[in-house]
């Protein structure tokens, strides 16, 4: 098999491969050791300077 | 001068110094095109039901006017909207200026609005390159994709300057925003001009190569500019409002994701039942079925950040608009997946059940996120207190939300209706109606959804009422929006 071939069966699996990447993202984004650190960033925008509306 | 406000002084001299001036027209622009779009619309809902609206003129004839209304509503209602949030929300979240200054950020502001008049112009003159959405012809795209650069540029040179190591999820999507919408426009508008100094143009693509195209965009068109972009402002100003982070960061990251891989793939579910092979539609239906996932993560996402404060639901009309705007997405999008399936879509194709799915997601999820936003964003714009009335907010979103029912009920029992007419045997075999009964059957229900646009062209009245009144720096004399029951619930 050249590298012709193979190049041309893996990238008939690019479903497959997608579903890796993006199964690696949910882990990435579940990983127990992320967590304290993603959810910080949920504060970014209520660190803002404050020239806002005032109710 | 306490402690406190002069540490405050201290911070504030530190924060880089944002552009707003260019906000502000993208603010106003929203504003009037929103009052444009919203008066076609209403117009042409009543040729539907009083032809004679026509007028026999061919500028003013509805086949004419459609695209001045869906152009004027999404690409420069919601246009502007996007793109001044998105300056703001970019600014704010990377601590840095805009990228490209004044100078870039009113090119921007002043290319987009000559976007929309050409746009507007070549339609009633009868110049189109006859794909929905994608109407203007080859001169006006050309200008539109120089304008959408300059845009890109604007917000990625912000997003490279940014002071925060991280950037903020609302920014993702605004980004899967611009960037599709830059492959959608190139990918479709691919065209042959007949003559280099006349209008007319032929599409590169022809037969079911240019329907699938045509819907590839037309769909994406949905997915990124009315979703991935409105989820933007979501992800901003409700945390902001509600004044808490989002429910869970996390399941932000897997929502942007999940919508980015799959969206691009439902455009076939325009074509069941067409030349499309099989095989494909079935694939655009398996993937528009499979974003009920991501579409209702997010809505949870959004929906939860409320979590502990709902009482600002009674309290805080614009946090209404912003929560109710969430849960029509959830609507919208269950109503979606539910249409692309096969055996539901040959009841619901072509009939007014799809009107009223577009308008569930256009009128409750996009143009509430944006009433939302924009109220948010008039006071802090223009420095002031407070919006003029909180009572007229609540009014706004009395009249606009009744407008949606009477509107969307209108068009289910209009379009069921039509779809199972148009599938009604007799005993012989021979089709129960012939095409004009079903029309006839339909009027009274347009009479309906003319009525609920009539409510939803007032709500926004009162909205330009009230940002009026806002910018001139007037307060109005009312009893406080929050009763006494309802702080002391809040404790």
């Amino acid at each position: 098999m050249d590298l012709q071939a193979l190049s041309e069966f893996f990238r008939s699996l690019w479903g497959l491969w997608l579903m890796i990447l993006f199964l690696g993202i949910v882990a990435y984004a579940f990983w127990p050791r992320n967590k304290d650190r993603l959810e910080r960033y949920g504060d970014m925008p209520l660190r803002d300077d404050d020239d806002e509306e005032r109710r | 001068m306490t402690q406190a406000t002069m540490a405050h002084g201290a911070q504030r001299a530190a924060a880089p110094v944002y552009y707003e001036d260019v906000i502000k027209k993208f603010v106003l622009a929203a504003t009037f095109w929103g009052i444009v779009g919203f008066l076609a619309g209403v117009y042409i809902a009543f040729q539907l039901a009083y032809p004679v609206l026509n007028l026999g003129l061919e500028w003013t004839s509805f086949g004419r006017l459609r695209p001045v209304h869906t152009s004027a509503v999404i690409f420069a209602f919601g246009g502007n909207v996007l793109i001044g949030t998105s300056f703001y929300v970019v600014q704010r979240t990377c601590r840095a200026s805009l990228f490209g200054g004044r100078g870039l950020a009113n090119f921007i502001f002043w290319g987009y609005q000559l976007f929309i008049v050409l746009a507007a112009l070549s339609y009633v003159l009868g110049y189109t390159d006859g794909k929905e959405y994608a109407e203007p012809e080859w001169i006006v795209d050309l200008w539109l994709t120089i304008v959408w650069v300059a845009y890109i540029t604007a917000f990625v040179g912000t997003l490279l300057k940014r002071e925060e190591p991280h950037i903020y999820v609302a920014n993702w999507f605004y980004l899967g925003f611009m960037v599709t919408v830059a492959m959608l426009h190139l990918g479709n508008n691919l065209a042959v001009p007949v003559s280099l100094f006349g209008m007319k143009s032929y599409g590169l693509f022809s037969g079911v190569q240019d329907a699938l195209i045509q819907w590839w965009y037309g769909h994406n068109a949905v997915g990124f500019f009315l979703t991935a972009g409105f989820l933007g402002i979501m992800y901003y100003f409700i945390p902001k409002r509600a004044n808490r982070p989002v429910y869970s960061y996390r399941l932000s990251i897997v929502h942007f994701w999940a919508l980015i891989f799959l969206y691009i793939w439902a455009g076939p579910h325009h074509l069941h039942y067409t030349a499309l092979p099989d095989w494909a539609q079935t694939l655009g239906m398996t993937f528009s079925v499979m974003l009920w996932m991501p579409s209702w993560g997010g809505m949870i996402n959004g929906l939860m950040t409320l979590s502990g404060a709902w009482d600002k639901l009674r309290t805080d009309p614009v946090m209404r608009f912003l929560v109710t705007a969430v849960a029509f997405y959830g609507m919208a999008t269950f109503e979606g997946p539910m249409m692309s399936i096969k055996s539901v879509n040959s009841l619901s194709h072509y009939t007014d059940w799809t009107v009223g799915h577009v308008h569930s997601g256009a009128l409750g999820w996009v143009a509430f996120i944006s009433f939302g936003a924009l109220y948010y964003l008039v006071p802090v714009l223009w420095k002031r207190k407070s919006l003029y009335s909180m009572r007229l907010v609540s009014l706004h979103f009395w009249i606009a939300t009744l407008g949606i029912l009477l509107y969307i009920t209108a068009m289910w029992i209009s379009g069921i209706m039509q779809g199972l007419m148009w599938r009604a045997y007799d005993e012989y075999g021979f089709l129960q109606y012939s095409f004009i009964e079903t029309v006839e059957a339909m009027h009274p229900y347009y009479v309906i959804r003319g009525i609920g646009g009539v409510l939803f062209l007032a709500g926004a009245l009162v909205m330009v009422y009230n940002f009026f009144r806002t910018i001139r720096g007037d307060v109005r004399k009312e009893a406080p929006y929050e009763t006494t029951a309802a702080v002391a619930a809040r404790g």
